[in-house]
């Protein structure tokens, strides 16, 4: 069965034993695009970041409630890549909210949008146009060969 | 013995304190499990020294290094000491991002662990 997708949409409940389903299935699209070993790895640890976000902040841990995950294949100065979007239903957002904590400032929790930054290469929050929830659009895009040769090097 | 959901697979003591062995992915869906046995072994052992070693956990995400950033407070406060050992490639890898690396005790393996 071969992954290669024009357009893949996921609609689940905001259940936290999802996600290890999540991460495999962006893994597995991810390695049909072109992804090594760790930018699948990336790609599933932003998923899992948003959708934690999303369950924790968006709908304060209820386990029912809509997540939709839409990924589309992407492209970027000749170089090929995905598109991650997430929409839930979670009401009107102040996006000014949504940040990491300062990494010098040691305590549980808050790293989550500082990993998907890292992770990612283009990152945007937006209210849905409806203005019924949060969008997540985050991009990622395959190294060139200069960039693979110089991870190689490092 | 353990729980079927349990994420801490075994533990062992040692002079100054407890080794413990968590196993299988550390998510948002296990990491309060984690947190509760964590709490648990620290409030019924009290162990000056904490090893958790991390051998058998291929991948953790940012609520599983939570957990370990809160049970490092609850050691400091105890005046005690938790020490991380035998990360895998992709935790190590969410340490350094989080540049939480420089603030918590890792080593290698076990053996160090006990005598750092």
């Amino acid at each position: 069965m071969t992954m290669h997708l024009e357009h893949f949409e996921i609609r689940l409940s905001s259940d936290p034993r999802h996600l290890p389903v999540i991460r495999a299935t962006v893994t597995a699209i991810g390695h049909a695009h072109g992804f090594d070993g760790h930018g699948c790895h990336q790609l599933a640890l932003a998923v899992n970041e948003a959708l934690v976000n999303v369950i924790q902040h968006g709908y304060g841990g209820r386990p029912d409630q809509l997540i939709r995950l839409r990924i589309e294949p992407a492209r970027r100065d000749g170089r090929e890549g995905l598109c991650l979007v997430i929409e839930d239903d979670s009401g009107p957002v102040d996006l000014t909210c949504i940040r990491s904590r300062p990494l010098d400032e040691i305590r549980p929790g808050g790293l989550g949008v500082h990993l998907i930054r890292e992770m990612m290469d283009e990152v945007t929050y937006s209210q849905r146009d409806d203005q019924a929830g949060l969008r997540l659009t985050m991009c990622k895009y395959t190294p060139t060969a200069q960039t693979a040769a110089n991870k190689e090097s490092a | 013995m353990t729980a079927f959901d349990d994420v801490i697979a075994n533990t062992t003591d040692i002079a100054d304190g407890l080794v413990v062995h968590p196993a299988g992915d550390i998510d948002f869906s296990r990491s309060p499990n984690l947190r509760n046995e964590l709490m648990q072994l620290m409030q019924n052992k009290s162990p000056a020294k904490l090893v958790i070693n991390l051998a058998k956990v291929e991948y953790m995400d940012s609520s599983g290094v939570a957990t370990l950033v809160e049970a490092m407070q609850m050691q400091s406060k105890r005046k005690g000491r938790l020490v991380l050992c035998q990360l895998q490639p992709k935790v190590e890898s969410i340490f350094k991002i989080s540049r939480l690396d420089m603030v918590f005790t890792i080593v290698n393996d076990e053996q160090q662990a006990v005598e750092a």
